[in-house]
């Protein structure tokens, strides 16, 4: 390991150009000045956190400690999906849509490649452990995001067409045919365009970070290879299980359109 | 046969309203914009919730699925909705009864060929018309028409009153119709109800066919 350590000023440096871009939205006017440096402050405090948490989790932590972290990093994705939803379910719907979704495929996956394919001792490493929950929570939650609001937006947009295929007899899984695939698309194309344009348009970050911190560029790259696969088919699961979940919870026990589940 | 009870309905707040509609009968249904008319039509076709119970040929709503009970309890809305680009797409690729469907397509003044119209094209009226043939490709035994000829020319209403009246016959279905035109009313037949201040009143009846 020969990475050059970054001191507190260089961190100092760096923040000059995140505050000429706060100060550059006044003039134009962009009323995202407060936004950008409360986004950089969170980032800060977030990260400088998690640093010190996994230091002590990665010493001294056990399992109980480091299922929790999981946990805890799980609600906070489920919150974050319903937090970019511009409709919303009613009660706390699409927090438990999104966050079942996100649990029923991160956690198989992660245990998964944690298990078969790295086989480590303990299995649940948390070196391992917390950075791969973290890629893999984080992108699907992008899909899920992504897919959910898709998904409530075009059902708010279509409610009369949907009606009138109902109305003709379609069940609710008919007359959801076209949402469904547009929306479960939605939330597949950006890890899809992530895996096209990997190595030739863009160096993941991850791989990027390894090697940085001295990896052969051979072995970061074939991390990275089973990160793509990992959350490529996280996020894809994840926002199958999240639209598929959403739109049965837009119908009743008759199929009927219930929209008043949403506020 | 095909007879339609609906019992002690209750939904958004209107009703109780009770009303039997035997096979073959035509009732038409009256009252100011925002009565409750439409609204109606939607609790009977189970897309809203609601209360009391409807049954048909005896047999209650809830014996059959959602998707069931609307393809019986056909519900025609005012304004017809069209998702694929072509009219084909929106009709089944195997009608039950093709001769009688295209039989009805003529009726209505249409050639085969309007199933490969893109719906771009469509003035109202022929979309309306054309969601009349979509609807009967079910064979509903019960038809809840809103308005059906509300935006055609008087040829056109001849027509579709005639394809209902049609249809009604062969099919024994039982027909509620709302209509504002006084006239067509009594055109159609049956009895005459009016939907004011959440009530059902019987306000007359037409002359039988």
């Amino acid at each position: 390991m020969n990475v050059i350590p970054l001191t507190a000023f260089d961190l100092l440096l760096t923040s000059l150009l995140i505050l000429a871009l706060a100060l550059s939205s006044l003039p134009l006017r962009l009323e995202m000045a407060g936004q950008i440096l409360l986004a950089a402050g969170r980032t800060t405090l977030q990260l400088l956190l998690i640093g010190f948490i996994l230091k002590w989790l990665f010493s001294s932590a056990g399992p109980g400690w480091i299922a929790l972290l999981s946990l805890f990093m799980l609600f906070n994705a489920g919150r974050e999906v319903s937090r970019r939803q511009k409709r919303q379910f009613k009660g706390l719907w699409g927090f438990g849509i999104g966050t079942l979704s996100m649990f029923l495929t991160s956690f198989p996956m992660l245990i998964f490649t944690l298990t078969m394919v790295i086989n480590n001792q303990p299995w649940y490493e948390p070196r391992y452990a917390i950075p791969l929950l973290g890629m893999l929570l984080g992108n699907t939650m992008n899909g899920v995001a992504l897919g959910f609001d898709r998904l409530l937006h075009n059902v708010w947009q279509q409610r009369q067409i949907i009606e009138n295929r109902l109305m003709l007899g379609e069940t609710w899984f008919e007359a959801m045919t076209e949402i469904r695939r547009e929306s479960i698309r939605s939330g597949l194309m950006p890890t899809i365009n992530a895996m096209m344009a990997a190595g030739i348009v863009s160096l993941p970050g991850m791989m990027t970070g390894q090697i940085l911190a001295g990896s052969p560029p051979l072995e970061a790259v074939k991390y990275q290879i089973m990160i793509m696969f990992l959350i490529g088919a996280g996020s894809g699961f994840g926002t199958i299980a999240a639209v598929s979940l959403g739109a049965r919870r837009l119908f009743d026990s008759r199929q009927r359109l219930r929209l008043e589940r949403l506020s | 046969m095909s007879k339609l009870i609906v019992n002690g309905l209750v939904y958004h707040h209107l009703g109780p309203f009770s009303l039997t509609v035997e096979a073959r009968e035509t009732v038409a249904l009256a009252g100011p914009s925002g009565a409750g008319k439409s609204l109606f039509l939607r609790a009977l076709a189970d897309l809203d919730p609601h209360g009391g119970e409807i049954l048909l040929d005896g047999r209650s709503s809830q014996s059959w699925s959602g998707p069931e009970w609307r393809r019986r309890v056909a519900l025609l809305p005012a304004e017809s909705q069209w998702w694929h680009d072509k009219v084909g797409e929106h009709f089944n690729r195997s009608p039950v009864n093709r001769s009688s469907a295209s039989a009805r397509l003529a009726v209505l003044g249409f050639e085969a060929q309007v199933m490969n119209w893109s719906i771009a094209r469509l003035s109202s009226g022929e979309k309306q018309r054309l969601a009349i043939l979509r609807l009967l490709q079910n064979q509903p035994t019960v038809l809840l028409l809103d308005e059906p000829t509300a935006n055609l020319d008087p040829l056109n209403t001849q027509r579709v009153e005639k394809l209902f009246l049609d249809y009604q016959q062969q099919h024994a279905a039982a027909m509620v119709w709302v209509t504002h035109d006084l006239a067509q009313g009594l055109r159609l037949g049956g009895r005459h109800f009016q939907i004011e201040n959440g009530q059902l009143e019987l306000v007359g009846k037409g002359q039988v066919h």
